[in-house]
């Protein structure tokens, strides 16, 4: 008979030691370094690259589900393009993106008064319809989004002159928690209509949309979860909540490696005590 | 009538879209926009046929005494209070029934609405999903083994990704000569991301590609009439 | 006022946030609560956005304001009604008119863009010079590209049986798919984690006050 397997810890002190593990970094800050990767700089570049008065779709497509991991790089972005006075036209294919994005405005907007609604901002709010909704988008802009999220006709908005289809646009980026969301800016803004695409994910989905950072260009970069949050900042140089939070993400992912490390330990053993058994 | 009308309508719309990519001209332009914009109302009307077929459900479940039926009230309760104060006081920047609710807004700071919204879901829905990351981490523990050759190539990458992917790869193998700089660790990370990982996430998409180009022809051409439901 | 109303608006997020906390010691009945709540919330949301920002910009308003320009939207508009119906079991067959159109018109769409963007933007951008690069690293790297994608796309091919050269190719991308599944364990880990942080800034930041947020 097999001897018995060791008895396995119970779970609730590794969702403890996670716990403590995540929040003392957060308290004790250490500030380790933090290393940009290409990714994140041909996004950051991208930017760098538009000329002033151009004007970009920034489209929220996440939840609160996923705030932690996409705010922070879109607040950094947001704050980036108006550094360079890009305009910024906000659209939405989640519903909740749209207070997402009026949060991040609201904050830069309180520290920097000089960015005008309707100027150099305008939250055009949500649309449901994914892909069909972007395709639209493409050909007959004004007709998809024919107001603002106060019911504004976007005709009364200085942004929006001009604005009828994706070709009057810089480029499109989004922060992407899933479906429908960057994959289908790619699909159509990208290589339906020829325009650059670029954008945030949460790092769930980072490595299923990495394929489409290639030699066409579908993407032009991207940013993959908090790390590449944070990247985003330091190149910025406007530290933010990703910076602070890298701490603590070190420290718990050094938990995870080390709780896999004792667990195939124990696995080991146990095979070893069950041969000795046989 | 029941099923070929429909099916009829599923083969029309999606063969004059898929002519329309190659003749953007009238009628295909014109007809395909117009599906576009259609499509949109009607998507929005299926997100409320979701809404009050949840509050069916729950009302049932409610009536019908089902297990933990006393939950589901707060469901209902939760639900029409977050619509009654949309549609009475409006969002942030619609206005509802009522007005524009600015003598409530400047007495709690937010329209109810909102203040739902910024200090009740949203903390309901981050919590939710970071529940995942205690969850993760026992899976890890429990589940990681190296035992073959697939099991330790799983295991490799994802320690290596991981390292690679915070401060601690930077600190690890920072010190490496310029010459060794490819086994620093975030490099290695960055390497995995782009090269194998890569291959085999795209070896997933051309292949899900490929199935959902046959499933949407089966559609359109009523082969695959699944969506009609039985009868 | 509106100060109380926002430390009111603080513990109310830091209460539901141990309520679904409460659920890694066991399941009890502050997590049920606290998760009907936000299902009852999401859904709400979900309802009053439609109306305000699809129906009212792309449907009511037009008809209200130009009936005689607009006047076409009556068709999706009544296509809508029809798709509310489903609710009404003996007349529910009427949804399928407005269920045709929406899937049609995704298949319509589905079948062109990820023929373009999955299948054929996919190859074209595997189908490279490998030796065309800065380093050895990036040669190797582009190696491992080609062979990977080709070898992941024929494991994948399940109309002939995996074996001789035909299985050792299926093989080679097996393990291909087992890198990129470790990577996106990972990246699911980052991601898991970051949402724990973002948690922990509310509590330690907004709530108790320790930390800046």
């Amino acid at each position: 008979m097999a001897t018995a397997k060791r008895k396995q810890l119970d779970r609730r002190w590794l969702f403890l030691l996670l716990f403590v593990g995540v929040a003392l970094p957060l308290i004790f800050v250490i500030g380790f370094p933090i290393e940009t990767t290409e990714n994140v700089r041909m996004v950051y570049n991208l930017v760098e690259n538009t000329p002033p008065n151009s004007k970009v779709i920034l489209s929220f497509d996440y939840d609160p589900g996923s705030k932690p991991e996409l705010h922070p790089m879109a607040k950094a972005m947001m704050q980036h393009c108006f550094d360079r006075d890009i305009k910024v036209i906000v659209t939405a294919l989640w519903p909740m993106g749209v207070q997402m994005a009026e949060e991040i405005f609201s904050d830069i907007q309180s520290k920097n008064p000089d960015v005008k609604y309707g100027i150099d901002y305008v939250n055009l709010g949500f649309k449901s319809g994914g892909i069909v909704t972007i395709q639209s988008m493409g050909k007959q802009f004004r007709e998809v989004f024919p107001e603002d999220m106060n019911g504004t006709s976007i005709d009364e908005f200085p942004i929006m002159d001009g604005i009828k289809n994706f070709d009057n646009l810089s480029f499109v980026c989004s922060f992407s928690a899933g479906d429908p969301g960057i994959k289908q800016w790619v699909q159509v803004t990208h290589d339906k209509f020829n325009r650059p695409v670029t954008g945030g994910v949460t790092g769930v989905s980072a490595p299923s949309i990495l394929p489409y950072v290639n030699a066409q260009q579908q993407l032009t970069g991207l940013l993959a979860g908090l790390k590449a949050a944070a990247e985003y900042e330091l190149l910025s140089k406007v530290p933010g909540t990703a910076t602070s939070g890298m701490d603590a993400q070190s420290i718990a992912h050094l938990i995870i490696i080390i709780f896999i490390v004792i667990g195939n330990i124990n696995f080991r053993r146990d095979k070893k005590a069950e041969k000795r058994g046989e | 009538m029941k099923r070929k009308i429909p099916l009829i309508i599923t083969f029309v719309v999606g063969v004059v879209l898929i002519f329309a990519e190659f003749i953007p001209h009238k009628p295909f332009g014109l007809i395909s926009g117009e599906l576009e914009k259609w499509y949109l109302i009607i998507a929005g009307f299926a997100i409320i046929l979701g809404q009050l077929n949840l509050f069916k459900v729950n009302l049932f479940k409610i009536r019908y005494k089902q297990q933990n039926w006393q939950y589901f009230i707060l469901t209902l309760v939760s639900f029409s209070v977050m619509v009654l104060c949309g549609i009475f006081w409006g969002t942030q920047n619609n206005p509802g029934v009522f007005g524009n609710g600015a003598a409530i807004a400047t007495a709690m700071g937010d329209k109810p609405f909102d203040y739902l919204f910024l200090n009740v879901y949203q903390h309901l829905s981050a919590t939710m999903f970071s529940l995942l990351a205690f969850f993760i981490a026992s899976a890890a523990y429990r589940a990681f083994i190296a035992r073959t050759t697939e099991s330790n190539l799983l295991l490799a990458a994802a320690i290596l990704v991981m390292l690679g992917n915070t401060s601690m790869g930077s600190i690890l193998t920072g010190w490496l000569p310029e010459s060794l700089k490819f086994l620093h660790l975030p490099r290695i990370s960055e390497f995995i991301m782009k090269y194998p990982n890569t291959a085999g996430q795209r070896a997933i998409m051309i292949g899900a590609g490929l199935g959902i180009i046959g499933s949407s022809l089966r559609i359109i051409l009523g082969i695959e009439r699944s969506y009609l439901g039985g009868k | 006022m509106t100060h109380f109303f926002s430390v009111l608006g603080i513990w109310l997020g830091a209460l539901f946030t141990f309520a679904i906390f409460s659920f890694l010691y066991k399941d009890n009945p502050f997590y049920k609560i606290a998760e009907q709540i936000f299902v009852g919330l999401s859904a709400g949301y979900w309802f009053v956005y439609t109306i305000f920002f699809i129906l009212m910009p792309n449907l009511f308003n037009p008809l209200l304001q130009d009936f005689a320009v607009n006047w076409i939207k009556l068709i999706p508009a009544v296509l809508g009604i029809l798709m509310l119906l489903r609710l009404i079991p003996s007349i529910d067959w009427v949804s399928r008119f407005p269920i045709a159109l929406v899937i049609g018109t995704t298949s319509g769409i589905f079948f062109l863009r990820y023929l373009k963007s999955d299948v054929i933007n996919q190859l074209t951008a595997t189908i490279m010079n490998p030796f065309h690069g800065a380093n050895w690293v990036n040669v190797v790297g582009q190696i491992l590209l080609i062979v990977g994608t080709l070898s992941g796309v024929i494991y994948f091919y399940f109309s002939k049986k995996h074996e001789g050269a035909f299985g050792v190719t299926a093989k080679i991308g097996i393990y291909f798919l087992m890198v990129s599944f470790g990577a996106a364990f990972g990246y699911t880990a980052m991601a898991r984690i970051s949402l724990l942080i973002g948690r922990l800034q509310f509590l330690l930041g907004d709530w108790l006050g320790i930390i800046n947020p």
